[in-house]
């Protein structure tokens, strides 16, 4: 299938200079909470997604019925019966990452990225580009939560999903794990990090003033 | 006795940003003069005072597995919880509406510099955030859910006016271009909450 130009860049923008966490600033909540182990980034980003997908979906379907002053509360009910739906099936298929993600797939419904492509995208598009929008929303935001989630696992505990992968001699040898990359903080200078080497990358997203 | 430990735990120990992250969002974006950073904190805390209470009763007079049972006895195996989310959502969504009517009448000033973060209070992750540990953390009675609100709402207050105070003073410093604005407001924040950590453990 050929994408026209447009929607390549609907598609494709949010991966690199549009990216909804380092460039938009929505979603970093759970960007950094869910991030200390590789598996519970990957299933967020998945779900976050999918979510945003769908919901794009709906909202732009509904965009001409819904009355300009109720529509948050609208937006609101359509993300919190995906977001009930997916962490359903979180529950029955992956119990364990369910557990760790413990409140963080309710506060879906609070991502930023959600109520932000909802209001910036699907209320003014159809549903197709609304789609698209999503999924390059949702994978935007995944790649950042799967770098971080990524150094977070290997640098703090040594493992990857779960897999052993520093060896063991390593450690006989006097290496330590990074025990402060399990902690909160970590995460926001992980992020800070990719905001850093992105930036230098792109120029034109400088910032005037601090 | 509870009730101000749990208070002075949720401001420090559990702070709503520098444990959890949540409502990052607002926290980064707000936090560029110290006076709508105060604004948007008290707004934050009202709405979690009152949205915590009024959640927690739902939660268990109509929402918890065996909650409706003062219905009478057929209805005592009811479990409503998958609901939780969206009835949740909704009231908080609601208040929000009412809060931001309230100080549209009463703070014409305070609403003109909030601008359009108000109807975003509705999607800050504290508020929801703050409801969904109520409902993990099972509280006693309705007074330990309000402290609960009470005290997450002047954590965040403290953490957004903290950082909007260190971001002021921040105009006058040299920070490498490509870390300017966010990049170096997420390290600030992040060392931030290394000091808040030195309060972690701590049995009040």
């Amino acid at each position: 299938m050929v994408l026209s130009n447009k929607t390549k860049a609907v598609l494709l923008g949010p991966l690199n200079k549009n990216n909804p966490i380092i460039v938009q600033v929505l979603g970093i909540c759970s960007a950094l909470a869910v991030t200390s182990k590789l598996e519970p980034s990957l299933v967020m980003a998945v779900a976050v997604t999918l979510v945003t997908a769908f919901g794009n979906v709906i909202i732009s379907l509904l965009r001409k019925t819904i009355p300009n002053r109720i529509r948050i509360i609208v937006q609101l009910v359509v993300v919190a019966a995906l977001v009930t739906i997916v962490s359903e099936v979180l529950k029955a298929y992956v119990y364990d990452v369910n557990k760790q993600l413990s409140v963080f797939v309710g506060l879906i419904v609070t991502n930023c990225i959600l109520m932000g492509r909802l209001e910036a995208f699907a209320l003014g598009n159809g549903p197709w580009p609304s789609f698209l929008d999503g999924i390059g929303n949702g994978l935007g935001y995944g790649w950042i939560l799967v770098v971080v989630g990524f150094f977070r696992e290997l640098l703090g505990s040594g493992t990857l999903l779960g897999h052993q992968v520093i060896p063991q001699f390593m450690y006989d040898a006097g290496y330590v794990n990074n025990g402060l990359m399990m902690l909160a903080p970590m995460a926001l200078i992980l992020v800070a990090v990719i905001i850093w080497v992105h930036r230098s990358r792109n120029r034109e997203l400088y910032e005037q003033t601090n | 006795m509870d009730a101000i430990s749990l208070i002075v735990r949720s401001i420090f120990v559990d702070n709503m940003i520098f444990a959890y992250f949540l409502g990052m969002c607002s926290f980064l974006a707000v936090s560029k003069n110290v006076k709508t950073a105060v604004g948007l904190g008290i707004a934050v805390t009202f709405v979690l005072v009152i949205t915590l209470p009024v959640n927690y009763l739902l939660e268990n007079y109509v929402l918890k597995q065996g909650a409706l049972a003062w219905l009478g006895e057929e209805y005592a195996t009811v479990d409503l919880s998958v609901f939780s989310l969206l009835i949740f959502i909704a009231i908080i969504a609601s208040i929000v509406q009412l809060v931001e009517m309230i100080i549209e009448r009463f703070s014409p000033s305070l609403y003109a510099s909030l601008g359009i973060f108000l109807p975003l209070i509705a999607v800050n992750c504290s508020i929801l955030g703050g409801s969904l540990f109520m409902q993990q953390r099972e509280f006693v009675n309705v007074g330990m859910a309000t402290a609960y609100g009470f005290g997450s709402g002047i954590g965040w207050l403290l953490a957004i006016v903290g950082l909007a105070a260190i971001r002021e003073k921040l105009e006058y410093s040299h920070v490498p271009k490509p870390l300017k604005g966010l990049g170096i407001t997420f390290i600030i924040t992040a060392l931030m909450a290394i000091g808040f950590m030195s309060f972690s453990g701590i049995n009040i």
